[in-house]
């Protein structure tokens, strides 16, 4: 019970970034750009998130430190690809690489210092419940954003005006502009609102994940959040299953490679990636209903004629 | 129409008594994009209880003019009045508010929206989708334009589509509608319950801006004409005092030449063969097709009539080879049984094939003209390839050829494709297949948005084409084009297509009825005329 417990805590933490950055994805996504530089973001989120924390001993500052810099590289992205028109998918990647680099380049001085870890909150009774206490309610900020942050963006999507109006920008820019829909406007909301998302998960990783700066820490988790939004077929609850799958079968096979079972533990640290990709394309394998929830606009850039 | 006050003067004399208050004046709006002079010192005025018709070829500028008028895009000089006073209209939620509405003509649904959303997107305020839908019930059955506000609009067909628009527009409680081309996509009996809801929401004191290239529907409908040419308003009129062909005179400045049908003569033997084809529905969208027979045989043009995505993309692509039958005998061109060949096998055979989307389907839209005319054509012999290499003065021979023989007009020589416009490209896509000299020819939508003057030509060199010998295929949405240069009709209806019947005995209520699915309108009228016999 012990073990279980403190293993079902570890695949909490490593789904909450997966969660996060892949939310963020989906509203942009769900918008009609396509962002291709979440692993740029997160890593800025990941290094100035450790930096501000570091330097002012307060890992909340560090939070929001972190957003501010998945803020900021997500309106450079903004800018080139609304304002200027750019090509989505090489500004993408494009934002990945300048995140990676730069990355590294701030975080130099703080490769090998120790981390601030954020602490769990406990929240008073739920956490005394046996199994689900310690599992859900006694977790830090984080993790109880995430949950809060799906279904918020779930209702707001499906049950608010301005979440119809969104989907209605991303299912097609010229009806909404013939509408009188300001395209633009929403779509650099919905850019930033990705990028806030991608620097606080890039947050939970050098914060409560492993509480360190390591280079390129975020190993490839920015493109499987942009993975997980496609296979979760632009549905937010569809996200969590596929985020908490991806950490349990990350989980899983540290513990199956520690206990040695003889298989070669680079088919195991491949597992999650397969299993995901796996149980994503059978959930999606409904085409009518991928089709009706996939964003048509997504990625052709928007000139109003005026 | 009762309220008709119209005095007996002719269009030369400029002045008519209008009944109705003034509600939208446009006064000398100009509207430049680059070097084009897209509308040039244009003056409108639109009167509340009347329906005033927006004539004018392709690109005479009524979009532009149309798109000002709602908001969409802005002038570069002139004003707009509402009720008398000045107004700026900057944006489409600003007409809305003044109570314009617009109903376009295919662009502004989003289609993976359920029809309560893609309206409450247009209907300011509190979104509370449950009392809208209940408010969309209530106002469609009232106009009798019944609609499930829970659908979602892709699984609609083109003519409840168009009703979700309306209905949009209607639940704006608007006085102005402006209306772009809302009949093109109806069977001639929605066509009337539209001309019904028309009329009642005149009578109501609505205005309407109707844009249609049908003549004889204006002339039925409307109680005033403008009509541009090149940017410019030319002419006004009364076209209840005109006739469609005076109309469309005034449109082109020029008398259009009537297509003429030749005599059919005696067909001679099947060129084009579809047997039992059925295919299974193409992506959660598509539509299946079951049991399609047809033979054209040398000498006749037969037409396939029917309303948007009834399957006629699919029976296309079936028959030129973009997608393979299960079969190779369900089709045959000239015996030859061709089912599992792509398309330059069945090029190889005489055949060409014009299909509906010119742009991005029938000619790419970065490429030159020239090197569009080897993309369909390198595979025929016409000696653009030799040995794997493009003979390109022999291309751009065939260019001005094409050119000259179809009056494609550019503003230089050898263009790319997309700096045409749309009705210039299609004579361009047709020009290069009929040139060929085809044995059978496939031609989906051969006059989609080209304006009456290039149209006549189009339809002319078909039936030409077909008098020479050739097997001719049209599939169209357009009754009187099909009526123009059809000798055999069939109609296509959910992926089934009916007996093609003779023009001369076809009638357009049957095709609305073979159109809307029932399919015993054949019989039924058969035992009708057996019981008259008797």
């Amino acid at each position: 019970m012990e073990l279980a417990v403190a293993v079902i805590i570890t695949i909490v933490t490593a789904a909450t970034p997966l969660l996060i950055a892949a939310t963020g994805e989906l509203v942009v996504e769900r918008s009609g750009v396509l962002n291709l530089g979440v692993e740029g973001m997160m890593v800025i989120g990941a290094v100035v998130a450790f930096a501000i924390a570091h330097g002012t001993g307060s890992p909340y500052m560090g939070i929001i430190g972190g957003i501010a810099a998945g803020v900021f590289l997500s309106l450079l992205f903004g800018f080139l690809t609304l304002t200027l028109a750019t090509n989505q998918v090489a500004t993408g990647l494009a934002l990945t690489l300048l995140g990676l680099g730069l990355s590294g380049a701030i975080g130099e001085p703080y490769v090998g210092l120790p981390g601030t870890k954020l602490q769990p909150i406990e929240i008073p009774l739920l956490a005394d419940i046996p199994f689900f206490g310690p599992v859900f309610f006694k977790q830090d900020i984080i993790v109880y954003v995430s949950f809060a942050l799906v279904a918020g963006v779930a209702w707001f999507l499906f049950r608010t005006r301005s979440g119809l109006t969104l989907r209605s920008v991303g299912d097609s820019q010229t009806s909404a502009h013939t509408l009188g829909i300001p395209v633009i406007r929403i779509r650099y909301l919905a850019v930033m609102f990705g990028g806030a998302c991608a620097g606080l998960a890039g947050a939970q990783l050098s914060l409560a994940y492993t509480p360190q700066w390591v280079e390129n820490m975020t190993a490839g988790r920015g493109w499987i959040a942009l993975a997980l939004v496609v296979f979760a077929s632009w549905r937010p609850l569809r996200v969590i299953a596929g985020a908490y799958l991806f950490g349990a079968v990350t989980i899983g096979q540290l513990h199956a490679q520690a206990l040695g079972f003889g298989i070669p533990s680079q088919l195991l640290s491949s597992l999650p990636y397969l299993a995901t990709i796996a149980v994503l394309v059978i959930i999606s394998r409904d085409r009518r209903l991928t089709l009706v929830n996939t964003p048509a606009s997504l990625g052709k850039p928007f000139v109003p004629d005026r | 129409m009762e309220t008709n006050t119209q005095t007996k003067s002719g269009p030369q004399a400029g002045t008519f008594e209008r009944s109705g208050d003034l509600l939208l004046q446009a006064k000398g709006i100009t509207k430049r994009f680059g070097e084009i002079l897209a509308n040039n010192d244009v003056s409108i005025d639109l009167r509340a209880g009347e329906i005033h018709a927006l004539l004018g070829e392709n690109g005479a500028g009524k979009s532009t003019l149309v798109k000002i008028l709602y908001g969409a895009l802005e002038p570069n000089d002139g004003t707009l009045l509402w009720r008398g006073k000045p107004v700026s209209i900057t944006s489409p939620a600003e007409a809305r508010k003044l109570g314009i509405g617009m109903v376009f003509q295919h662009f502004s649904l989003f289609e993976a929206l359920t029809v309560a959303e893609n309206i409450a997107l247009a209907i300011p305020g509190k979104l509370s989708i449950r009392a809208l839908s209940e408010r969309i019930r209530t106002v469609s059955t009232d106009y009798g334009l019944e609609l499930d506000p829970g659908a979602i609009v892709a699984d609609l067909p083109v003519g409840i589509r168009q009703r979700v628009e309306i209905v949009r527009c209607l639940l704006q409680e608007p006085d102005l509608i402006i209306m772009d081309e809302p009949t093109s996509v109806l069977t001639p009996q929605e066509t009337d319950q539209l001309f019904i809801t028309l009329q009642r929401l005149t009578s109501e004191g609505c205005a309407i801006l109707y844009i249609s290239h049908r003549l004889e529907e204006v002339k039925q409908i409307c109680h005033h004409a403008t009509i541009m040419r090149h940017g410019e308003v030319v002419s006004e009129c009364d076209p209840s005092q005109e006739t469609p062909a005076t109309l469309a005179s005034m449109m082109v400045g020029a008398e259009i030449k009537d297509v003429r049908k030749t005599g059919a003569g005696e067909p001679g033997d099947e060129r084009l063969v579809i047997g039992s084809l059925s295919a299974p529905a193409d992506g959660p969208f598509g539509v299946a097709l079951r049991d399609v027979n047809l033979a054209v045989r040398a000498g006749e043009v037969v037409a396939i009539a029917g309303i948007a995505a009834n399957g006629q993309g699919e029976l296309f692509d079936l028959i030129s080879g973009e997608r393979l039958a299960d079969r190779a005998d369900s089709v045959l061109i000239d015996g030859q049984a061709v089912g599992r060949k792509g398309v330059n096998d069945r090029r190889r055979t005489g055949a060409a094939f014009v299909p509906e989307e010119r742009l991005g389907h029938g000619a790419v839209p970065g490429l030159k003209l020239s090197e569009n005319i080897v993309l369909t054509r390198h595979g025929v012999n016409d000696g653009l390839v030799n040995a794997g290499f493009v003979n390109r003065s022999r291309a751009e021979e065939l260019e001005k050829k094409i050119k000259k023989n179809y009056d494609v007009r550019m503003s230089h020589d050898d263009p790319e494709a997309r700096s045409l416009s749309g009705g210039n490209l299609q004579k361009f896509v047709v020009g290069r297949e009929l040139d060929r000299n085809p044995g059978v020819i496939v031609i989906n939508q051969p006059t989609w948005g080209v304006d009456a003057g290039a149209a006549a030509t189009i339809r002319q060199e078909l039936i030409d084409l077909a008098r020479a010998g050739s097997a001719v295929l049209v599939i169209s949405q357009d009754l009187d084009e099909i009526f123009e240069v059809a000798d055999r009709i069939a109609v296509i209806s959910r992926g089934e297509l009916s007996e093609a019947v003779s023009a001369e005995i076809m009638t357009r209520e049957r095709i609305g009825l073979l159109m809307g699915g029932i399919t015993d309108a054949h019989s039924a009228q058969g035992e009708g005329a057996a019981f008259d016999a008797a």
